[in-house]
């Protein structure tokens, strides 16, 4: 195929792609667009994987190598900054397309790998380097002796539906994102459905809000549909500030052009002129793959007035979030949009009528929104045919912690726990034996051993006394200490509290207070401390109580149930702190008390030059002491000594 | 008052509330904190109360109101990175600088900034100093890290 110009090829792709709803019927066009979409290429193609978490692993650094390596040898190369496929632990990676042949995936792919990397796969021959595997289709002839990619164990156990173009496409092209069946469903919406037949589809595709509420979004739309306002707003919540959660800014990083397909049909399904993309300010490349993303897609007409011919007017602003945890409550980040203080406001009125500006706004999760375009291409039966009796589609998760395989993946709802830490995680990474699963920390619950083979299901969930959460999904094994866990998890929330009601403000410092003794060496310098660990405790579930039932928002409801938890599911290692004042996990390092045996200690300095805070004295050849008051508890002396002189109490 | 002030509130002509927000950041992203004479500025402009003002941006953790030092230290805190043993490092880092988290030391030379999941946690634990990541840090390498950094600011000043 002859490359076309620019312009020549958004005519092309505007009108015999996106407004002819015949478009499938036309041979020639699957053969044209595959090029475009670079299934099949003329030239050589290299994909970098460029998310935020391949640049930390050292993609950008690769990049310049291979882009280096292009220039010496002055071949006709193109490469592109891709996204994430997903497998985060095989970063950086290289995908390369030759001529003819299928696109094959290499991981693990530092700079100083590129020139033997490049020297070999140019010359047809499969360097000795970790492959990921082969992308296999019909058009493209396979590299002998590498297996497809979705037999990879990581893979094969996803369904990827969301994630389907993450890693595979340059994100920002529209051009690409056109060929692959992008913003069909928009041009076939605005031309052949009304807002209230979208809101009918979604209705009937039985799609419920992942961002936790879990309530079905074809009725929310609808709700505000029916309501008569001269201006509504759509807002995407892409805050996502949970912390151990990414798969939100991985989607916006690889797929710019979904979320953007799905605000400008969601828009129109409420009968929104202008809508708001809040995404916290921390992901840079996301925002800045959004915008370029937003200006290719004006470029082509898809935003703006008068869309299309249409009628239809709907332009996307994009705001940056300043950090604040409760920004994930709709109400919190409509009052930060409109330049206030994030705080939540008592419900009702639901956003949905009064919202932004007191006018009615619908907020949408990132994730919610990704499935949309999908639905409207598919139809409702299609995202139907996924997950469980109550549940339906995908889920995605953040898969980190103890696990060998992490990264972002996607699982039909339905799927097991156990599957999810074994088989793609391929089961804990440590020597020490699997202990929790973190299901995200605003639900703070844990899955547990007994929970392994329950269902990512909203009513199976509840009935085990827990939710799907944001998302997160970390690993923990028996090196963890689910006291310090929680104390961490009420630190988090005392942090972020907004102050506006008393049960949270205070009960989360009472909380905090509580597990700070617990934690604590005894008799340091007060002399109720038992008995204050004792009230503390006695405390705890009277606290939590009543911060459940007297709390504003999600944030203060939620905040006493890691401590909840831990009480309920590790009950042991709670007492062992109370009352034997010992850390089983020995991670609290309040609990543990570090001295130097005088009669096995030879003198040979090594703890005394690893000390990050000059805890200990001596000098070489004597015995060495440390300094009680100056220890951390990091331990860095017990490693260090090899003659097993450093002690822990 | 620096002339790019007035450039960046320029591109807010409509003066409205929503416009707050957005402005401080710009004039952070330029200046690296907000002075009390950006504020006072920027009340100006909006027609908003200083007071107002100062209640916004101290709600929210990315506004600072002093410098930063010469490297910017953000350590990860989130639940991966505390799984695997962030909070050592916070203590460790407090002690050997001598600041709390959010402040910068007396040379002006490291600012600690403790921040939620920077979104690689099967890297964890992870610091960041000027853009740079590290990551599966220890206590060695954390030393060797701040020992690299001393080092090149002192050849920026001998250079
Ligand atoms: S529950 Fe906490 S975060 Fe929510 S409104 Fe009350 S004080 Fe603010
Ligand atoms: S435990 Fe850490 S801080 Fe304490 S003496 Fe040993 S090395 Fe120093
Ligand atoms: S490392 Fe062990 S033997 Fe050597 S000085 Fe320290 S305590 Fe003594
Ligand atoms: S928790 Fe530190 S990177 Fe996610």
């Amino acid at each position: 195929m002859k490359a076309k110009s620019p312009d020549a090829l958004k005519q092309f792709l505007i009108n015999q792609v996106l407004l002819d709803p015949n478009r499938l019927e036309n041979e020639r066009l699957e053969k044209e667009l595959s090029y475009i979409s670079r299934e099949r290429v003329n030239n050589p193609i290299i994909y970098v994987g460029m998310g935020t978490c391949g640049l930390i692993a050292g993609a950008g650094k690769t990049f310049k190598a291979i882009q280096e390596y292009i220039d010496d040898h002055g071949i006709d190369i193109e490469l592109i900054k891709g996204g994430c496929i997903g497998l985060c632990s095989a970063e950086p990676i290289v995908d390369i397309q030759l001529p003819g042949k299928s696109r094959i995936s290499f991981g693990n792919v530092k700079q100083d790998k590129v020139q033997y990397l490049l020297d070999e796969i140019l010359n047809h021959n499969i360097p000795d380097l970790q492959t990921i595997g082969q992308y296999k289709n019909d058009i493209s002839q396979p590299w002998e002796g590498i297996n497809p990619i979705f037999d990879h164990s990581f893979f094969s156990g996803q369904q990827r539906v969301l994630l389907d173009n993450c890693g595979l496409i340059d994100p920002v092209s529209v051009e690409q994102y056109i060929a692959r069946g992008g913003y069909w469903a928009f041009a076939d919406t605005i031309s052949s459905l009304t807002p209230k037949g979208v809101c009918q589809l979604i209705e009937e595709s039985e799609l419920s809000g992942r961002g936790g509420g879990g309530y079905s979004t074809g009725k929310k739309w609808a709700n505000t549909l029916k309501t008569f306002s001269d201006q509504k707003f759509l807002v995407c919540n892409a805050v996502e500030s949970d912390p151990g959660s990414y798969m939100n800014r991985v989607i916006i990083e690889s797929n710019p052009h979904r979320l953007i397909e799905a605000v400008i049909i969601a828009a129109y399904a409420i009968g929104a002129t202008k809508s708001f993309i809040f995404i916290r300010q921390e992901f840079k490349l996301a925002i800045e793959r959004l915008e370029k993303a937003i200006e290719n897609a004006r470029g082509y007409g898809l935003l703006g007035h008068h869309i299309f011919d249409s009628g239809v007017n709907i332009d996307i602003i994009v705001k940056r979030g300043a950090r604040a945890f409760v920004c994930g409550e709709e109400t919190a980040l409509n009052n930060s949009i409109e330049g206030k203080r994030a705080m939540p406001e008592s419900k009702p009125p639901y956003p949905s009528e009064k919202g932004l500006w007191n006018k009615p706004t619908i907020v949408n999760n990132v994730e919610t929104l990704f499935n949309i375009p999908l639905i409207l291409k598919n139809g409702p039966d299609w995202f139907k045919k996924t997950g469980t009796d109550n549940s339906k589609g995908t889920k995605l998760f953040t898969l980190s912690g103890k696990v060998k395989n992490y990264g972002t993946i996607e699982v039909p709802m339905g799927t097991t726990f156990r599957d999810i830490v074994w088989k793609i995680g391929g089961g804990t990474s440590g020597k020490q034996k699997f202990k929790a699963v973190i299901l995200g920390i605003n639900s703070g619950n844990y899955i547990t051993k007994k929970n392994l083979d329950n269902r990512i299901d909203y009513e199976e969930l509840k009935s085990i006394g827990t939710s799907l959460g944001s998302g997160g999904f970390v690993v923990i094994d028996e090196s963890t200490c689910m006291v310090d866990l929680a104390k961490y998890f009420t630190n988090f929330f005392k942090n972020e509290s907004c102050g506006k009601c008393i049960p949270c403000r205070e009960g989360t410092a009472r909380l905090l207070e509580i597990m700070e003794v617990v934690t604590q060496r005894p008799g340091k310098n007060n002399h109720f401390q038992s008995l204050e660990r004792f009230k503390g405790v006695m405390q705890l579930r009277s606290l939590a109580n009543v911060m459940r039932d007297t709390s504003l928002c999600a944030l203060g409801k939620s905040a006493p149930n890691a401590i909840l938890n831990t009480l309920n599911n590790f009950k042991e290692e709670f007492d062992a702190h109370i009352f034997e004042r010992k850390c089983p996990a020995n991670v609290c390092r309040d609990l543990r008390v570090f001295s130097i045996d005088v009669d096995l200690c030879t003198g040979c300095t090594a703890c005394y030059k690893k000390c990050p805070v000059d805890a200990i004295i001596g000098s070489a050849r004597h015995p060495h002491f440390i300094v009680e008051e100056k220890c951390i508890g990091c331990g860095l002396c017990y490693d260090a000594c090899k003659f097993n002189a450093v002690l822990i109490q | 008052m620096p002339p790019s002030i007035d450039s960046i509130l320029e591109r807010f002509p409509n003066k409205q509330r929503e416009d707050l927000i957005p402005m401080l950041q710009e004039i952070q992203d330029e200046f690296g904190f907000l002075s009390e004479e950006i504020i006072n500025h920027v009340g100006a402009y909006l027609s908003i109360s200083v007071n107002k003002i100062y209640g916004v941006a101290t709600f929210y953790d990315n506004f600072r109101f002093g410098p930063t030092g010469r490297f910017h230290i953000r350590l990860c805190h989130g639940t991966a990175c505390h799984v695997a043993g962030a909070s050592t490092f916070i203590q460790e880092l407090e002690k050997q600088l001598k600041i709390k988290s959010g402040e910068t030391d007396k040379e002006g030379l490291f600012s600690l900034e403790v921040v939620s999941c920077v979104g690689a946690c099967g890297l964890a634990p992870i610091i960041e100093i000027n853009g740079e990541y590290f990551t599966q840090l220890t206590s060695e390498k954390l030393n060797d890290i701040l020992q690299s950094f001393r080092i090149k600011d002192q050849d920026i000043y001998e250079s």
